[in-house]
């Protein structure tokens, strides 16, 4: 029990908690990874041309419902340009969203998006899309916005996921408060 | 000790006598003395536990009828004008915030932890003092700032009305865009003092308990008390970071133009949701813990027998450390979590109650077959095991993802919550308080007040806390001051119950009054045999230094 001891094993017990600390910030991006990972919370794949090239159609076919949300103090209308597509489960289909600025004035939003049921996520792949990506529309300006995906044959052979006839794919749009910047 | 009295500051000690204090303002402000430290922590604890039961006792107060009743008056008392119907709901969330998080670290973790720990972690063990005194002072002086500054944030502007009206969990977006003002930063900077007060606490009973123990006194042949407390501050060490580094995001979401928590910049709030969790469900273990230490103390000394299955005892509460750190999401299950996390989290919460019921099982084993006296500390203990039962039992019912869709955020949690930590914590509290008090004071409480004390409290909390399973089986939501007639008459009977209880405590300030007036002088060991830990060896109260010779445990 001497003095020098004592600090030792404080010092070491102190260093636990801050190493807690740590982990706490850690969970983060720990949390990020896991989602774009698992599909968490309906997050969806992204993949690349390469990867997209690989994947066998099936002979299934699913519903695609696309839903587009803006938030109220955003002066947007936002929509997609088809309610809904009827795909080939493996095959690539493009859809296509549509902002429009209705206000005098140039506004920037950014999208969030998930897709239900959130079990699918893990096998909606997105090779393109506008996700987190800063739009900025001057007054009035119209853009079309693409999704190019697909939706990946082992969704088909996953026991919590071969029942779903339907996918519904939902960006949510909000305002980039530019002064921040 | 050589080492020790090289130390010059001991040295002028050992010059004058044993016993020699210093003066008011040295002994009780700049104390580094655990057993004056204990002393101050049990007094604040007390103070705070009165703050936060008036608050509960208002609360029942307005929802013994359905309708706003006082709420307008008591938000325009605060405000100073008269307050609109928003700000008396608003005032409402200041209510359940304040006396969460005031029962939870200004009440329990105080009296439990900073108190009885600090008063008889070192004497059970032997040992002179903590290993760091003034960090021991430190610790005391910085939950006494939190505390402060907590009620302070009551009186500035938090969004709809004055106060932090964020519930105690603090979750965002209502604590970060929903709560405009410096109530809910302050709030969050008082969590930051609690919780730093209660880590160096932690490092200071880990490092007394592991280097300081008597010759001989083994780590399997600590009393149960001190087991508890080093799970418990390992609890804390690990636990009380992550709440920390989660509430610095929501600081920074709200006054930094930080996202962590914000969808609309690629946040997510269920984070937050997930780190506060981590914390608080092993904060949980964290109160409840070293109240099984009481308990297995207590049942031991009035069975007049070593506590059955010591060994058992020490690691059940290990796993339920361990275990309490993996089960977290179970206060989650209506974020939107599929069915396989749902089924995980289900199963490892109910493995708590393996552990759990290993402590419960042998407390009785003890009991049985031994020459069972019900001194009050007794009645105190076998209530413990009752409530605490009973609260076991609901959480094991709540664990279930499935019922818990129908089940969340009811008056059942409500009454869950409250039969472990009101019922379970608090009585533990209140048996250690009357097993020690003749030891920490050298003057004996009244057995039949404290009998008295027990009963009415006991019916109290009882007819208090019971009918909420009703309520919330029924379907009424927590955290709301009004509720449709049909809740009319379990809610009544509730805010009755709180009166009876208020008489029992009552009862125990006449008690308190009572022991320092008129009590008998406590003898060294007055429970008598069944007591053979190491505090009672010593006088009632404790010298001022003790152990200048160490002990030598066979």
């Amino acid at each position: 029990m001497s003095k020098s001891a004592n600090i030792k094993t404080g010092i070491m017990a102190g260093a636990l908690a801050v190493s807690m600390v740590g982990v706490g910030f850690a969970a983060v991006p720990l949390y990020r990874l896991f989602c774009q990972v698992t599909g968490f919370g309906g997050t969806t794949m992204r993949v690349d041309e390469a990867q997209a090239a690989t994947v066998q159609e099936s002979t299934k076919t699913m519903v695609i419902r696309f839903d587009a949300n803006h938030r109220g103090d955003l002066p947007w209308d936002f929509a997609p340009e088809r309610p809904t597509d009827t795909v080939t489960i493996g095959a690539r289909d493009m859809s296509i969203y549509i902002a429009k600025n209705l206000s005098d004035e140039e506004v920037t939003g950014t999208a969030t998006f998930n897709v239900t049921p959130e079990l699918a996520g893990k096998y909606f792949n997105k090779i393109q899309c506008f996700c987190f990506t800063e739009q900025t529309l001057k007054p009035g300006q119209q853009v079309r916005m693409p999704v190019l995906y697909y939706v990946d044959p082992k969704i088909l052979t996953d026991p919590n996921t071969k029942d779903i006839e339907e996918i519904t794919l939902s960006y949510t749009f909000y305002p980039v408060d530019q002064s921040d910047k | 000790m050589t080492t020790i009295a090289a130390n010059p500051a001991d040295f002028h000690d050992h010059a004058h006598d044993a016993d020699h204090k210093p003066s008011f303002f040295a002994r009780w402000f700049m104390s580094t003395n655990h057993k004056d430290i204990g002393t101050l922590y049990l007094i604040f604890a007390i103070f705070a536990g009165i703050v936060g039961g008036a608050i509960s006792g208002l609360m029942r107060w307005e929802l013994a009828e359905p309708g706003i009743q006082h709420l307008t008056t008591w938000a325009s008392m605060m405000k100073g004008s008269g307050a609109n119907l928003d700000e008396a709901y608003h005032m409402w969330n200041v209510l359940i915030t304040a006396h969460g998080l005031i029962m939870v670290f200004f009440m329990v973790m105080p009296a439990i932890i900073g108190g009885f720990g600090n008063w008889f972690v070192p004497l059970m063990i032997g040992a002179p003092d903590m290993a760091f005194p003034r960090m021991n002072n430190v610790s005391f002086w910085l939950t006494f700032v939190a505390f402060i500054m907590l009620l302070g944030s009551s009186f500035v502007p938090g969004g709809t009305g004055l106060g932090a009206g964020t519930g105690w969990t603090v979750y965002a977006p209502l604590s970060t865009s929903g709560s405009v003002g410096p109530a809910v930063d302050m709030a969050i900077f008082s969590l930051h003092l609690a919780g730093a007060a209660s880590i160096l606490g932690a490092v200071n009973f880990i490092t007394t308990i592991f280097n300081m123990r008597a010759p001989g006194m083994t780590l399997h042949k600590m009393p149960l008390f001190v087991w508890s407390v080093l799970v418990t501050a390992f609890l804390l060490l690990l636990a009380l970071p992550v709440l920390a580094a989660a509430i610095t995001m929501l600081l920074v979401d709200r006054n930094f133009g930080g996202a962590f928590f914000d969808a609309a910049a690629g946040g997510d709030p269920v984070l937050y949701q997930h780190l506060f969790w981590f914390f608080g469900h092993p904060e949980v273990y964290i109160m409840i813990l070293p109240g099984f230490g009481i308990i297995s103390q207590i049942v031991a000394t009035f069975s007049r027998k070593p506590v059955f299955g010591y060994l058992g005892m020490a690691y059940a509460m290990v796993a339920i450390g361990v275990v309490g750190f993996v089960v977290w999401a179970h206060h989650m299950f209506t974020t939107g979590m599929t069915v396989d996390m749902k089924m995980y989290f289900t199963a490892a919460t109910m493995v708590i109650a393996v552990p759990t019921g290993i402590k419960i099982f042998s407390w009785i084993a003890t009991m049985w077959g031994g020459s069972v006296t019900f001194k009050t500390p007794m009645v105190w203990a076998m209530g413990f095991i009752f409530m605490f039962t009973v609260g076991g039992v609901t959480g094991v019912v709540l664990a279930n993802g499935g019922l818990d869709d129908n089940l969340h955020d009811t008056y059942y949690v409500v009454a869950h919550f409250h039969y472990v930590l009101s019922l379970g914590a608090v009585f533990s509290l209140f048996a250690g308080f009357y097993y020690w008090f003749g030891k920490m004071s050298g003057k004996m409480l009244s057995e039949a007040l404290g009998h008295l004390h027990f009963w009415l409290f006991f019916i109290g909390v009882n007819i208090l806390f019971f009918p909420m399973h009703f309520l919330g089986n029924s379907g009424m939501p927590r955290r709301y001051p009004d509720y449709p007639e049909a809740f009319a008459h379990w809610n009544q009977v509730a805010s009755y119950g709180y009166l009876v209880m208020l008489a029992g405590v009552v009862v125990f300030f006449i008690n308190v009054a009572y022991a320092f007036i008129a009590g008998r002088k406590a003898e060294d060991n007055y429970w008598g045999e069944g007591a053979t830990t190491l505090e009672w060896t010593l006088t009632s109260p404790p010298p001022y230094h003790q152990f200048e010779t160490l002990p030598v445990i066979k």
